[in-house]
């Protein structure tokens, strides 16, 4: 009975998925980010592609780790080719770290704006062009309107959508399927020696949608994550969390 | 070789009809422009009303003021002469792309095969001279087939403007000397010996002549007489690439504007792809009715010769056409080409190649609305000095030359400028044990380097950086550097340049 249960259950979370516009991607094999436990945690195990995923980086140093992170998935998702945009105003990402995270940055083009109203526009134009691999998009706020437009564009185009919100004090609800905060933590020593580790990040993925939130901690070392230990948090204690 | 004809078209009163346009109260009334010259001031611009009453160019302004009391004088404005008859000139592309100014203000016109466009010379010089006599220029033209005699007969002319092939002399004839554009010397010399029109002295011996008027005097009657080339300078030169739309009634409406481009489009890309070229910057000039010209440019990240991508980028600037009263004429010009490669495409777009296009489209629409400097791709530059590691380049297919370097740990945001931090750090070349940074304080728990980046002598002077990466007690990674060495003088050397991830 409950397996015949689970079997229903797990076939209308699928069509739900679908209606929500989060359709599996493509037929072939999916694209493995190297996440190991995190995947755990998304809908279908699968890393959502074609979908809005949120950074909150309120501080420079949060800004690096997630840069650093969204680099590193960068990497995996530009293997076959294509071209990134990185849409912001008052850039400071510096581009030649990106290649520590296996990201050529020659391949990304970045859009350098005066205003957030502008970053708006060019970002919902980059998402129209399926050619793309990704776009990421550095923004002080996105009110739910706003997050709606660019998942209609998804929608149709099939592109992945990065955004770092870099006022998270006021925090709206958006379509994001995903919203994630990356601290950094202190590195470990290599191999007993002086002096500064691999990089060490708090991952914690807020809300997923159609998942189940998490807390990991997650080094980078060439080349690949290495995931440390993880808290998954349980959908009550996210909802006060956030 | 198909025979030139050219057309000269002299401004009498270039300057006072000018101001009069811009300013109508100064009509019917004696005006002369002034401009200082040797502690003077000397009339330069000498309305038709003024010349009436004796008043003459080159003559001081206070004898001017003595014979006419009432003597309208606008101050230092004559310069204006020269940017007047060039906007002029552009105006007059609309009937012949090659347009030069002349001496003695005026334009001369290459009209080879222009004329039958308007149904005939005759009809194309009156249309021309109607056309600059209603926006309020007093004009008179010529066509002739040498520069020389058409701006003789504009000037001298009484009979017809329009002077046949191969009958230069025989409208000469009649003319005084200073037609034939000689020196004031030269023709005042030829007037005193009795030689007032040039029939009583073009027949003369060669050597004659030239013992009396010199050799550059002789050289313009050859031309006039087109026995020698004269040069043409045209104020532009005709782009390759070009297509024109003239409107039947003027259209004022944005439907009508974009049928226009699309047109322009069609006829341009047509004759583009023939070549198998594609569009890099185009210009598209709007003639209104009133006189005013709206130059609309676009540019794109890559060759093109995609019509409906072209007009995308010209949609986006429609809004800044303003028709007013209406546009007459649509001339489009590619102004930067590049040959378009269908098998042109960058080594990194490996599976999506084929979809590079629409990238480059899209990059086209944001600049075409916010600027192309907005994009921005960088290249590694073989510089060790951190801001000049990187270079911006502007095409998307610039290939990698140089490897990025991966030896040496980059933070991942960089500030523009280096902000000072406070640090305390113990003698020479160890890290600091902590630093305040924007009223933060933090204790560095993990250190590496100094990393030493030496300035570029050979570009900039300046100190060298000791370069630490640090982390706090949280986590944190820092890019610090001590500017110079240590010195007792001096407290704080110390700046805070990146955040690493």
């Amino acid at each position: 009975m409950t397996a015949v249960k689970r079997d229903i259950i797990s076939k209308l979370q699928e069509q739900i998925l679908s209606l929500q516009g989060c359709k599996p991607i493509g037929d072939g094999p999916a694209m493995d980010f190297g996440l190991g436990q995190i995947s755990a945690s998304f809908p279908g195990k699968v890393f959502p592609l074609a979908a809005i995923h949120e950074f909150l980086s309120t501080n420079l140093e949060d800004a690096a780790a997630s840069g650093g992170f969204i680099s590193a998935l960068l990497s995996t998702l530009m293997q076959k080719g294509g071209l990134c945009l990185w849409i912001s105003t008052q850039r400071k990402i510096f581009p030649p770290s990106m290649i520590t995270f296996g990201l050529s940055p020659e391949r990304i083009v970045f859009i350098d704006l005066s205003s957030e109203r502008d970053v708006l526009w060019a970002s919902e134009e980059a998402l129209k062009c399926e050619s793309l691999a990704a776009v990421v998009t550095e923004l002080d706020e996105l009110n739910f309107a706003q997050s709606r437009r660019l998942q209609l564009v998804i929608e149709k185009s099939r592109v992945t959508s990065f955004i770092i919100r870099k006022n998270a004090e006021k925090l709206s609800s958006t379509l994001a399927a995903a919203r994630w905060k990356i601290s950094a933590l202190p590195s470990g020593a290599i191999d007993g020696m002086p002096g500064l580790g691999f990089p060490k990040w708090n991952v914690e993925l807020l809300k997923i949608k159609n998942g189940l939130p998490g807390n990991w901690t997650v080094e980078y070392c060439g080349g690949s994550f290495n995931i440390l230990n993880q808290t998954v948090i349980h959908t009550g204690e996210i909802r006060k969390a956030v | 070789m198909m025979q030139k004809r050219y057309m000269s078209i002299w401004f009498s009163t270039l300057l006072t009809d000018w101001i009069r346009i811009k300013r109508p109260a100064l009509k019917a009334l004696p005006l002369v422009f002034s401009d200082k010259a040797a502690n003077r001031m000397i009339i330069t611009a000498v309305s038709h009303e003024a010349a009436l009453l004796g008043i003459h160019q080159g003559m001081p302004l206070a004898d001017a003021r003595a014979i006419v009391p009432g003597l309208e004088v606008i101050e230092n404005q004559s310069h204006k002469s020269e940017k007047l008859l060039k906007a002029i000139g552009e105006w007059c592309i609309r009937y012949s792309p090659l347009v030069a100014i002349e001496e003695d203000q005026g334009l001369t016109l290459d009209i080879s095969g222009c004329a039958h466009l308007w149904g005939g010379e005759r009809e194309y010089l009156r249309e021309i001279v109607n056309r600059l006599r209603g926006l309020g220029y007093y004009v008179r033209a010529a066509v002739s087939d040498t520069m020389g005699t058409a701006w003789a007969v504009s000037r001298y002319g009484k009979t017809t403007p329009i002077v046949k092939s191969g009958e230069e002399l025989s409208a000469l004839l009649s003319l005084p000397p200073m037609a034939l554009r000689l020196s004031p010397l030269a023709s005042q010399k030829l007037i005193k010996l009795g030689l007032k029109t040039v029939e009583s002295f073009i027949s003369m011996p060669r050597s004659v002549l030239r013992r009396r008027i010199g050799e550059e005097s002789m050289e313009r009657i050859e031309q006039v007489l087109g026995q020698k080339q004269e040069r043409f300078s045209p104020i532009a030169l005709p782009e390759v690439y070009s297509a024109r739309l003239e409107s039947m009634e003027p259209i004022r409406t944005r439907k009508g504007i974009e049928l226009a481009i699309e047109k322009l489009l069609t006829q341009l890309c047509a004759h583009l792809k023939k070549d198998g070229m594609g569009i890099r910057s185009a210009l598209l000039q709007s003639y209104r009715i009133d006189g005013k010209l709206i130059r609309t440019v676009i540019g794109t990240n890559g060759p093109s010769a995609n019509i409906s991508h072209l007009f995308k980028l010209f949609s986006l600037k429609i809004d800044q056409i303003e028709p007013k009263m209406g546009i007459e004429l649509f001339t489009m010009d590619a102004a930067k080409v590049e040959t378009l490669d269908p098998r042109q495409e960058a080594l990194w777009m490996a599976e999506k190649g084929m979809e590079d296009q629409k990238v480059c489209e899209l990059l086209d629409r944001l600049a075409g609305k916010v600027g192309p400097q907005a994009i921005q791709r960088y290249l590694p530059q073989p510089h060790h000095w951190p801001e000049r590691s990187i270079k911006k380049v502007d095409s998307l297919l610039e290939p990698l030359s140089l490897p990025w370097r991966t030896d040496r740990p980059r933070p991942v945001q960089l500030l523009n400028i280096p902000e000072p931090v406070q640090v305390s750090a113990p003698i020479p070349d160890y890290p600091p044990m902590l630093f305040r940074y924007q009223g933060i304080t933090h204790q560095v728990k993990k250190a590496d380097g100094p990393e030493r980046i030496e300035r570029e002598w050979w570009l900039e002077e300046g100190e060298h950086r000791d370069y630490y990466q640090l982390e706090d007690a949280e986590g944190k990674r820092y890019w610090l550097f001590r500017s110079g060495h240590y010195s007792s003088e001096k407290t704080s050397g110390w700046f805070i340049h990146g955040f690493f991830a």
